[in-house]
């Protein structure tokens, strides 16, 4: 965090009140866009909402650098009355990933959308973005326990709309979109239940409070349901396995856009719920959190992770593979996060950082592909490393680090994962990570060696280079997926300030 | 069953969660997974009104516990919550859950919306509201491209 100690990003009249406008930008500049008179407007608001809201969270994680925690209370009630925003280093972590994400998908929207949303929706659609954008960064914000739910709601909502609108070039957006609903539904109002039954027995939703008066209430059989509706409903938002069933359709068919986006941030915020609640709210040290995280999070961690890699290898669609490997990072996270030690939980933290950037990079390579093609299974990138070299080789980049070759963001965040492991003598964990990288090795080199070393089908359509303006996104991605690997100072001072900042509240 | 009559409101919300979503899972028809869907939303609702409520208190606008109101408010209490409580006046039931709930029910509304309307987006892609009719499509598209591709490649 010293990186962040000295960074005074914004006047101190706008930093008093980054807290609350990192989430407001995005959901003005949302109302705009609804309103822009056409789709270049719209695309320039989102960059400019975006952007705003990436401004903001550096502000913030300056000031939670400086102060530790930056509380701002809405409408000037004092907590624990009034709704509070609570940032911590974890809250700043998401805020910076996602806003910094956001500005990435922002900046490829203003060509990925050509083809796939009809021109006189585009503004619609960006409205969309920025909503979903918001309540992502709300999550992170927040700390009040059903203010959180409504920002979750706020984000889920854009996110049905948006993936059905990619039925404009596959029908099967539309029932993906649909099983993300019930889903996700499901999951959102499993976890409204369980806050329920933690206001019945504390009285308060303020999470700061609540977790106070949590601590002496380990034993109380209300705390425990509310636990279990909590950590299940937001399993299902975070495709925690085996509740992951709804995640490969709707990365599969979604428009590029929300592929890169939500790769990169959706299932993170949940998992950040999930930290935020399994370790700040209820009390860690009591058995049934704990068990919890040893017996359960940690081996379905463990079997997402081989499982849904050996399913990564038979997929046919390339977005498909990518999306089971997504579920299969998820479980590296959780794998860090169950251990509950600083050590496992700043890995998994890196981890998650590292994979948003690299899952972002390889679906807008992806995505920039598919722009002059309509390329959907494997076998119709092939020859793609002649005729576009450049997206290629972001695409290339991205998925080395997604393999954890030495010099990338994702052998180092591999790498503390494991000395996490050891630490805690989790050998099998060990194994489960060992296996996995060679398992990756194999999905990963059969999409590379279709991508680079097959000629292109005879008669097809060449894929064309990416326009400029998706380059330069796609390798600011690909880049800092390299820089993060050779100094990761910034990413992983952030993931060791959170998890200090998450075991260290009591 | 004294413990059933004293918590019925909770054993109408178990009813109609769990209703709620065995209608969701059980059936493959969209339109009826969104009723289903909106009945174990509604069920949220129901209990956090439940927990709100306290016996014999009224809405929370304040009445002068001497004006007639009051005082026709506060006989109806329950002697026994008087006596434990040690109550004086006007009892008010918490108003906070009702606040959360009518949040909850616009989220739920929200969602049913979106939810219908893209129910109606896959009747007109597909032709039907069924999720094995639409399965069955899906993969007959799949197979029939796959066909095509062979067939033009042995040309």
């Amino acid at each position: 965090m010293s990186f962040f100690a000295d960074l005074y990003a914004a006047p101190p009249a706008l930093l008093a009140h980054a807290a609350v406008l990192l989430v407001i930008g995005p959901l003005m500049a949302a109302a705009a866009a609804a309103l822009a008179p056409n789709a270049r407007w719209a695309w320039m608001i989102a960059v400019g909402g975006s952007v705003f809201a990436f401004w903001m969270a550096l502000g913030v994680a300056g000031e939670v650098a400086r102060q530790g925690v930056v509380t701002y209370a809405m409408g000037g009630f004092a907590p624990p009355r009034g709704i509070t925003f609570r940032i911590d280093a974890l809250g700043a972590m998401f805020a910076l990933l996602i806003s910094a994400i956001a500005v990435a998908a922002s900046l490829f929207s203003g060509h990925s959308l050509d083809g796939e949303i009809r021109p006189g929706k585009r503004s619609l659609f960006q409205a969309g973005f920025l909503l979903c954008q918001a309540g992502l960064l709300g999550m992170s914000a927040t700390g009040d326990a059903f203010n959180a739910f409504v920002f979750l709601e706020v984000s889920s909502i854009g996110t049905y709309a948006l993936i059905a609108a990619g039925s404009g070039r596959d029908r099967r957006a539309l029932p993906a979109a649909f099983n993300y609903l019930i889903m996700g539904t499901v999951g959102a109002t499993l976890f409204v239940t369980g806050v329920g039954f933690l206001y019945a027995a504390t009285g308060t939703l303020n999470m700061a409070d609540m977790a106070q008066r949590l601590a002496t209430l380990d034993d109380n059989r209300a705390v425990q349901a509310g636990f279990a509706f909590i950590v299940v409903g937001l399993g299902i938002k975070a495709a925690m396995f085996p509740l992951h069933g709804w995640l490969p359709g709707a990365y599969a068919h979604a428009p590029s856009l929300m592929a890169v986006f939500l790769s990169a941030t959706a299932t993170k915020a949940a998992i950040y719920l999930i930290v935020r609640f399994a370790y700040t709210v209820f009390d860690p040290g009591a058995a049934f959190v704990a068990h919890f995280m040893d017996w359960i999070v940690a081996p379905l961690a463990g079997t997402a992770i081989i499982v849904c890699s050996l399913q990564a290898m038979f997929q046919t669609e390339l977005r498909r593979m990518l999306a089971y490997s997504s579920v299969a990072q998820v479980g590296y996270i959780l794998l860090g996060v169950a251990m509950g030690t600083a050590a496992g939980l700043t890995g998994g933290l890196l981890h998650l950082f590292n994979h948003a950037l690299m899952k972002a990079a390889l679906f807008m390579a992806v995505g920039a592909m598919a722009l002059s093609v309509k390329a959907v299974k494997l076998t119709d990138f092939s020859g793609a490393a002649r005729s576009a070299p450049w997206t290629m080789a972001a695409f290339g980049v991205a998925s080395f680090s997604l393999m954890g070759v030495p010099l990338t963001a994702g052998f180092l965040s591999k790498w503390r994962l494991v000395e996490a492991a050891i630490g805690v003598e989790w050998w099998w964990a060990v194994a489960v990570i060992a296996v996995s990288s060679l398992l990756a090795l194999v999905y990963v080199g059969r999409m590379l060696e279709v991508m680079v070393f097959r000629s292109a089908v005879a008669g097809g359509d060449a894929i064309k280079e990416a326009p400029i303006g998706v380059l330069i996104p796609l390798w600011m991605l690909a880049m800092a997926s390299v820089w993060f690997g050779v100094d990761a100072s910034i990413p992983e001072g952030l993931a060791r300030a959170s998890a200090a900042a998450v075991l260290g509240v009591r | 069953m004294s413990f059933v009559t004293s918590h019925f409101n909770y054993v109408v919300v178990i009813v109609l969660m769990m209703g709620g979503l065995f209608i969701t899972f059980s059936t493959g028809n969209l339109i009826k997974r969104m009723i289903g869907l909106a009945i174990f939303q509604t069920s949220v609702g129901v209990l956090y009104i439940s927990l709100g409520k306290v016996a014999g208190g009224t809405a929370a606008i304040t009445i002068e516990a001497t004006s007639e109101a009051g005082r026709a408010l506060s006989s109806k209490l329950d002697p026994g919550y008087v006596a434990q409580y040690g109550v004086d006046g006007v009892v008010y039931s918490n108003p906070l859950p009702h606040v959360l709930i009518l949040t909850a029910i616009v989220v739920g509304v929200s969602t049913l919306a979106v939810g219908l309307a893209i129910a109606v987006r896959v009747r007109e892609a597909y032709g039907t509201v069924e999720a094995g009719e639409i399965a069955a499509a899906d993969q007959a598209a799949i197979a029939q491209a796959d066909r095509r591709k062979s067939g033009g490649r042995g040309r």
